[in-house]
């Protein structure tokens, strides 16, 4: 498929690339670290806790705690943000051949399964904290909700982006001239994605 | 006036017209089409897949670790390379962003091995 002709291409940079786009990825280098950081330190302190709850079954003082998490539901979630980056490219996709309808509803479903995949984090955070756990409760605790909530405030700026997005389309204010919107949209949420990757990965599979 | 005020212009689009931009920019390859990003969605969900099924096969614990990882790095490089174009546009983004990918994996190691700490 060929790039949109965009007027946006016409700029003229001492790189030759669009100023915008190579701010974006300095973007989310820079968001790499601020990720990496959250991460190691949720490794650093899960196992420090001197209390309960336990991200996976745990002993304290001679007493079995069950763990929190429950894979299947955050499985479940992960593949909701996977498919959410299939819709948002299919979203780009479809406006660089000036498909206004595709786009269309491929942001709508990209916003609907970001949505979706909010309700769950709300939903796995008052269990959680029904369970005991809070920010204050333990290391875990404190470690797990700094480093999911971030990303989860991610995903809402993303939602929040796209839902603009889908406004500017609707008012016709959203071409195949002005695509590089959507496609800088579109490298916020994957990343948003990747880092959920990870964190599934690394918070929730790898277990102590 | 700004460029995109101009844009909008008819001498603006008359100018477009007389001088198309680039279908690339410098060091850039045609994206993909939606096949294969579908194509790469079905790979994505049945990596998700095996990982899940690997957690819960009890004889693979041993090697639970290095398998859910390969696994993560492949699909975090299918999401990059292909959703957000680093294998088809200009290599300056993925120096940038690897860059930083370099600097936060350096971080990390650092900090575990710093406090003791390992990934299990």
């Amino acid at each position: 498929m060929q790039h949109a002709p965009t007027a946006d291409a016409a700029l003229e940079t001492s790189t030759g690339l669009d100023n915008r786009k190579l701010l974006m990825w300095l973007f989310l280098a820079s968001e790499c670290l601020f990720f990496g950081s959250l991460i190691a330190a949720y490794l650093l302190y899960r196992n420090q806790s001197i209390g309960a709850p336990c991200p996976s079954d745990c002993v304290i003082d001679g007493v079995t705690h069950e763990g929190l998490f429950d894979i299947p539901f955050t499985s479940v979630s992960a593949f909701v943000l996977l498919m959410s980056s299939v819709s948002m490219v299919l979203a780009l996709a479809a406006i660089q051949r000036a498909d206004q309808r595709g786009m269309r509803v491929w942001l709508a479903t990209t916003a609907l399964l970001g949505m979706l995949f909010i309700s769950g984090q709300a939903f796995e955070f008052t269990e959680f904290h029904r369970e005991g756990l809070s920010l204050s409760s333990n290391l875990f605790g404190t470690t797990f909700f700094v480093l999911t909530g971030f990303h989860g405030a991610h995903v809402t700026v993303g939602v929040l982006i796209l839902l603009s997005l889908l406004v500017m389309a609707f008012r016709g204010r959203l071409n195949q001239a002005q695509s590089l919107h959507v496609e800088l949209a579109g490298l916020y949420w994957h990343f948003v994605d990747v880092v959920w990757i990870v964190i599934f990965t690394l918070v929730y599979l790898i277990q102590p | 006036m700004t460029l995109a005020d101009y844009r909008g212009t008819k001498e603006g689009r008359e100018e477009a017209v007389r001088h198309p931009p680039a279908a690339h920019a410098p060091g850039e390859r045609a994206h993909p089409g939606p096949v294969e990003y579908i194509k790469i969605g079905a790979a994505l969900f049945i990596v998700t897949m095996i990982e899940v099924a690997v957690y819960y096969i009890d004889a693979l614990d041993d090697v639970l670790v290095p398998i859910l990882l390969a696994l993560s790095a492949l699909k975090f490089s299918l999401v990059v390379m292909w959703f957000m174009h680093l294998r088809f546009d200009n290599r300056m983004f993925s120096t940038m962003f690897v860059g930083g990918l370099i600097l936060a994996g350096a971080v990390f190691v650092v900090v575990l091995a710093t406090f003791g700490a390992g990934l299990v």
